[in-house]
């Protein structure tokens, strides 16, 4: 799992966050005590309002080109860039 | 008060709220700018023990406050929050200021915009101080889980101020802030305030915008103010209430006038008692205080009526499927490429990421990315993730049906009055417990909001909540007024 989630975990944190997952699971399985045949699944709030989309917030706006955050700024905050883009390590690992 | 110090020596005058401000302004007898430097003061002598400010906006703080006295030296309208001192949750982007989401991965990142809230307050007048402590990526409700230590109560030095806005509670309630802004996810502004003893408040998911807020959980993140009475809590909603072009998830619909909507008359609300939030686990002295509530609203002319929301106990264990699952995806980004930390050792890409993550974030944080990369993994999806947003129907249809029986609903904020420093640190399930009267709105969607109401007999903070319908925050705080006068 750690893998998946791009996490390293020290020796020490193994154990612990094994428990506290188990910990949390079990109480999360109280869900399955529920039974949801038929209920739709919800992604956000607006869907349950039954407005518009635009007035739930639900539309995505216009794809019109406006004005952006420059780039010199934004990359001012990177760790490693030649100005225009983001430099990383070796990405083909052999 | 047992062991409240902190505001009692740096505290010499009654302190200001955003109306004695702006009066002051109007005749003369305060300057912006010296109502600025005395926060600063004050933030000098109280900070290195309570730990609320992360950084402090001292240059921009005083160039507004310079602009607010010239404005007021013409004699020119003053804008609502003019010269209002405020505290700024460090998840939120302010230009030129460090935002470290209470994580060591965003060490020294400088965001380069400010979030829209930031600029509609700083439009409106207010004057920015500083960017407030909070647990790690706003996952908490003890403020302990901070990289950058926790915060104390002001009113007990040795209690949790919450979290995970433990910074923005505890500075309105140190007068280190007359206002300041946090994030609501699972409770992170409600619970602190009732902590600390200040007004929270939790607008309706949409109503106010997100943009420059760093995200934890997309479809529950919520922003919304802190402020020492409701009136200056409805001030300040209606000043970042509203459509917002940069977040799509907000909400075209008009903004009601709060603080006019406070005039109305309260006779004839209805106000509901979710019975399922007076069970077992509540602390007796909260339970009188709601029960003291319940009575003053009915002397008030209000019916108060019992309703259910039977779903409740779910919805701890569902809000942590969720949001989990949310954060695992939302803090993806943090990979050492773009901004903060970058492991400098690392030969390839894929360990580059995994030691940055490894070094950046916190042990409650990794938890979190865990959980909610099992909830999605393959195998597992349908059984947590899909299980939980079904639930998640079904406690929105709760609200939804109380709703029609009811105009607002009052509840207790918190099981129990704020615990000690470290007492639940090594259980993670008990602090999440510790949710259970905030997440379900936070599921619904609905607003809600803390506000004071009395203390324990050892001089602790009780917070008693009033939830809203969708989008009528109006009522919820005409509601919250009436709580405040009790």
């Amino acid at each position: 799992m750690a893998e998946l989630a791009s996490l390293e975990l020290t020796a020490d944190e193994v154990p612990r966050m094994q428990r506290d997952l188990n910990a949390i699971l079990g109480h999360i399985a109280e869900l399955n005590q529920l039974d949801t045949t038929g209920v739709p699944a919800m992604a956000q709030v607006g869907e349950m309002l039954g407005g518009s989309a635009n007035t739930e917030g639900g539309e995505l706006r216009t794809d019109a080109i406006r004005p952006s955050i420059d780039r010199a700024a934004v990359m001012r905050e990177a760790p490693e860039t030649d100005g225009r883009f983001f430099k990383v390590p070796k990405v083909i690992e052999r | 008060m047992t062991t409240g110090a902190a505001t009692d020596k740096t505290t010499t005058t009654k302190r200001a709220t955003i109306r004695s401000v702006r009066m002051g302004l109007e005749s003369g007898t305060v300057q912006a700018a010296t109502l600025a430097a005395e926060h600063y003061d004050r933030i000098a002598l109280a900070n290195p023990e309570l730990n609320c400010y992360l950084a402090l906006s001292r240059d921009r703080a005083m160039a507004q406050a310079e602009q607010i006295d010239a404005l007021a030296a013409k004699g020119d309208p003053l804008p609502t929050l003019a010269g209002v001192p405020v505290g700024v949750k460090d998840v939120l982007a302010m230009r030129g200021a460090p935002a470290t989401a209470g994580s060591k991965i965003l060490e020294g990142y400088l965001p380069p915009y400010d979030a829209t809230v930031v600029a509609r307050l700083e439009a409106a007048g207010a004057v920015l101080l500083g960017k407030l402590n909070c647990d790690e990526f706003a996952m908490g409700s003890s403020n302990e889980n901070s990289a950058y230590g926790p915060v104390r109560n002001p009113v007990a030095l040795d209690r949790v101020p919450g979290g995970s806005s433990g910074g923005s509670a505890a500075a309105v309630a140190a007068d280190l802030a007359v206002a300041s802004l946090g994030t609501d996810t699972g409770g992170s502004i409600r619970q602190p305030a009732a902590f600390c003893g200040v007004v929270g408040v939790l607008p309706t998911y949409g109503r106010v915008s997100r943009y420059g807020l760093i995200a934890f959980a997309s479809s529950l993140d919520r922003v919304g103010p802190f402020a020492t009475d409701v009136r200056d809590a409805a001030t300040v909603l209606e000043v970042l209430a509203g459509e917002d072009a940069a977040d799509a998830t907000s909400s075209d619909r008009p903004v009601d006038g709060y603080v006019a909507a406070l005039d109305r008359p309260l006779a004839g609300l209805r106000v509901g008692v979710p019975d399922e939030y007076l069970g077992e686990g509540l602390d007796p002295e909260i339970r009188s205080a709601v029960e003291r509530v319940l009575d003053g609203l009915r002397a008030a002319g209000c019916e108060v009526k019992g309703v259910s929301l039977p779903h409740t106990r779910y919805a701890v264990p569902t809000y942590y499927v969720l949001a989990t699952a949310e954060a695992s995806s939302n803090l993806s980004r943090f990979d050492g490429v773009r901004f903060g930390l970058r492991a400098e050792q690392a030969k390839t890409l894929g360990t580059m990421f995994r030691e940055t993550r490894e070094e950046g974030f916190g042990a409650e944080v990794k938890r979190r990315i865990l959980l909610g990369t099992y909830v999605l993994s393959a195998g597992y999806y349908d059984a947590y993730y899909r299980k939980a947003q079904q639930v998640r129907t079904l406690i929105t249809r709760d609200f939804l049906e109380a709703f029609r029986e009811v105009d607002a609903m009052v509840t207790p904020m918190t099981p129990t009055p704020p615990f000690r420093l470290g007492e639940k640190v090594d259980d993670p399930v008990s602090m999440y417990l510790a949710d259970i009267y905030t997440v379900a709105a936070s599921l619904a969607g609905i607003c809600g909001m803390s506000v004071p109401a009395g203390v324990t007999a050892a001089g602790l903070p009780i917070g008693v909540q009033v939830l809203g319908r969708h989008f009528d925050e109006a009522t919820m705080l005409r509601v919250g007024l009436a709580v405040e006068g009790l």
